[in-house]
C-alpha cells in the first residue's frame, strides 16, 4: 500500500488489455462481446495515456486519449451497423455460424 | 494519500473485475452494463488522477452514447439470450489454450515493461508543472487542442462525419410497397405535367383520357 505512481496505473492497463485478448479468443457466444472487447483494449490504451500524460507533464497524451475515444466512437457505429446488416441478411450472428470465407 | 490509495485500488478493482465479467457473463445485456461500470470506475480514476476533462468526456462519448449504442443492437437483435458455451462445444475449445497462452504472454511482457522502467530522478518534481500554472486542465486542453492540433481535431470531425454517413447507408434498405414522399419527384415537376387546357364545346362534356 505504497504511494500510488505510475506503475500501478500501468499495471491496470496492462491487466484490462489482456482481459480483453482474453475476451476476443474466448468468446463464442456472438460478435457484439467481441466489439466490447475491443472497447476494453483502447481503454487499456487510453488508460496508459492519460497515467503518462499526468505523470510526465505533458498534455499530448491526453490531446492522443481524444482522438483515441473519437476513433472508437466510429469504429462502433460502423461494427454495430454491419453486425445489423449481417443479422438481417444471415439470422445469425454466432461466431462459429460465421465462417463464410472459411479462414 | 492514504485516501488516495484506498480509491485507486478501489475503483481498479471495480474495473478489472467488471472487465473479467464482460467476457464472461451469459447474457449479452450484462455484459453491457458491466461495460458501463467498467467506463464508469475508469473515468473515476481519470478525475481522480487530476484529467477532468476526459473523465467527463469519457462519462458522456461511451456511457452516453457508445454504451446506449451497444444496449439497443443487443437488445434489438434479439440475441440476449443465448447461452454461453466456453467448454462445451469442441469447436471453440480449441481456441481457449492459444487464447490464453497469447494474452498471458502479452501480460508478461507488459508487466516486464513496466517494471524495468527506469524513472529519471527528477522526473516527479516537474510533475506539478499543469497545476503550477493555475489553470484547469480543461482550459489547458483546449489551448492545447485548438492550436497546435487543429487539423487533427478537423480530420477526427470528419472521420465522425464519415462513420455516420457509412452507418447510415449500411443500415438503409429501400422497402417496395411503402409509399414515400419522392422530393426529386416533386421538384421537377413542371406545369405542363399536371395542369392541360382543353377547349370545351358548350353542353358537350370533356373526355378525359387516363
Amino acid at each position: 500500500m505504497t504511494e500510488i505512481g505510475l506503475g500501478h496505473y500501468l499495471t491496470l492497463g496492462a491487466i484490462i488489455f489482456s482481459i480483453g485478448i482474453i475476451g476476443i479468443f474466448l468468446n463464442r457466444k456472438n460478435i457484439i462481446v467481441i466489439l466490447m472487447s475491443i472497447e476494453l483494449i483502447l481503454l487499456a490504451v487510453n488508460i496508459n495515456l492519460v497515467s503518462f500524460s499526468i505523470f510526465l507533464g505533458d498534455l499530448t497524451g491526453q490531446v492522443f486519449t481524444l482522438f483515441i475515444l473519437t476513433v472508437a466512437a466510429a469504429e462502433a457505429a460502423i461494427g454495430l451497423a454491419i453486425i445489423v446488416v449481417y443479422y438481417r441478411n444471415s439470422g445469425t450472428i454466432r461466431v462459429e455460424h460465421i465462417d463464410e470465407l472459411k479462414g | 494519500m492514504i485516501a488516495h490509495s484506498i480509491f485507486f485500488y478501489t475503483f481498479s478493482i471495480i474495473a478489472i473485475v467488471s472487465a473479467i465479467m464482460v467476457t464472461a457473463s451469459k447474457n449479452t445485456v450484462h455484459s453491457v452494463f458491466f461495460l458501463i461500470l467498467d467506463f464508469i470506475s475508469i473515468s473515476c480514476l481519470f478525475i481522480m488522477i487530476g484529467a477532468e476533462f476526459l473523465g467527463m468526456i469519457m462519462l458522456i462519448v461511451y456511457v452516453g452514447a457508445v454504451a446506449v449504442l451497444f444496449l439497443f443492437v443487443v437488445m434489438m437483435l434479439n440475441v440476449a439470450q443465448q447461452k454461453n458455451q466456453w467448454f462445451s462445444s469442441e469447436a471453440s475449445s480449441k481456441h481457449i489454450p492459444v487464447g490464453l497462452i497469447i494474452s498471458t504472454l502479452i501480460f508478461v511482457e507488459l508487466i516486464i515493461v513496466v517494471g524495468g522502467w527506469k524513472y529519471k530522478p527528477d522526473l516527479f518534481d516537474i510533475n506539478n508543472s499543469l497545476e503550477l500554472a493555475k489553470v484547469s486542465n480543461t482550459h489547458s486542453l483546449g489551448q492545447v487542442l485548438y492550436t497546435d492540433y487543429i487539423h487533427v481535431f478537423q480530420i477526427s470531425g470528419m472521420i465522425l462525419l464519415v462513420a455516420m454517413i457509412g452507418a447510415i447507408v449500411l443500415t438503409f434498405r429501400k422497402r417496395v410497397g411503402v409509399k414515400t414522399q419522392s422530393y426529386i419527384k416533386q421538384i421537377s415537376r413542371e406545369r405542363s405535367d399536371g395542369v392541360s387546357l382543353l377547349n370545351v364545346e358548350f353542353k358537350k362534356g370533356v373526355k378525359i383520357d387516363d
